[in-house]
């Protein structure tokens, strides 16, 4: 049991209902004819599986139904910030350590 | 006005109407009545989409209600209801009847705008909960906090309802109302009843909000 912040329902939510849905910020290719089948595969079935930050696609599925982006640590599951489509991530791998931010609030123990 | 066909989903001498709970018999409560379930049937809901600052005019002009732009805001007056479901979705809910012509009237007000207006009403049913122990039964029935300290009068959400979902609502101190799917209006309301019986809870029979030539038919049985 632990609350995810919708970016558009501007509240905390809890987590049953949301889903994931995959890596973000995953661009399609321009002119898919001109792509090649090699990048045209990783587009379509390659996804990183970082160590650390990793920016993922969510959707509050039984709320207001809007997608959007989650900053999340893989190794410790801690949520660094959540953001709307369109915007840019504000915590990067590159970017200052990541610490859990005011974003996550755990309410229980995390199995 | 936009190229959009457009029917009266109630027209005169209609076939008749069945609520979704018109199967299942009204009951007092035993002992003393702690809450009141009824449910509001045969009301118009539309989902009215687009940009707000699109929308907000007509609604204004058409409605004479303010469109609540807020997140988990929900603005009433005499012609009925609008709530925010999402930045460009709001649920619109006006007595059955009133639909198609507000419909119309929106329509007319939008022009060639980018928006879209569609009629849900027989998917989904309302139920009203009420009396002083209506916020404990919602408590037990959905993850959302509906303390009153969190919810306050004019505040919807949709949310997890028992293991199905339903937008909750709060229109004053002690009543509640909840959207549910027509296909789940049966098991909420046998939920309700469940959950409700510790606090004396009493179903009233359906309040059928309906234009007078309008059948409606009912063919209850009484839920054990
Ligand atoms: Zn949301």
């Amino acid at each position: 049991m632990f609350h995810i912040y919708c970016p558009y329902c501007a509240e905390y939510r809890e987590e049953e209902e949301f889903h994931p849905r995959g890596q973000a910020h995953i661009a399609r290719p321009a002119d898919p004819e001109a792509t090649s089948d090699d990048a045209w595969g990783d587009y379509l079935f390659f996804r990183d599986n970082p160590r650390g930050v990793h920016h993922e696609l969510w959707v509050h599925a039984v709320g207001c139904r809007k997608f959007f982006n989650i900053t999340r640590d893989t190794r410790s599951y801690a949520i660094l910030e959540t953001y709307r489509m369109g915007e840019r991530p504000t915590v990067t791998a590159n970017g200052p350590e990541a610490v859990p931010s005011a974003t996550a609030t755990l309410t229980g123990a995390l199995a | 006005m936009s190229k959009v066909v457009q029917f009266d989903p109630h027209p005169a001498q209609a076939a008749a109407t069945q609520s979704p709970l018109h199967h299942v018999a009204a009951k007092p409560a035993v002992g003393e009545t702690g809450v009141t379930l009824t449910e509001r049937a045969f009301l118009d809901h539309l989902i009215v989409r687009g940009e707000p600052g699109v929308l907000a005019g007509a609604v204004e002009a058409v409605l004479g209600l303010e469109l609540p732009t807020q997140p988990q805001r929900l603005a009433r007056n005499e012609t009925g209801s609008l709530q925010w479901l999402s930045p460009d979705e709001w649920l619109l809910i006006v007595a059955g009847g009133e639909g198609f012509r507000l419909q119309r009237e929106l329509r007319e007000a939008l022009g060639e705008a980018h928006f879209s207006i569609v009629d849900v009403g027989g998917g989904q049913t309302l139920l009203e909960l009420s009396g002083k122990h209506a916020v404990e039964v919602l408590m037990k029935s959905t993850v959302y906090d509906v303390d009153p300290r969190h919810f306050p009068v004019g505040k919807g959400v949709t949310s997890v309802f028992a293991k199905a979902t339903a937008v909750i609502r709060r229109v004053d101190e002690s009543r509640w109302e909840l959207v549910v799917r027509r296909s789940f209006a049966d098991y909420c309301l046998r939920w309700l009843l469940d959950a409700g019986e510790e606090y004396g809870i009493a179903h009233q029979p359906t309040q059928p909000a309906v234009a007078s030539h309008r059948q409606t038919v009912t063919d209850t049985e009484t839920v054990s």
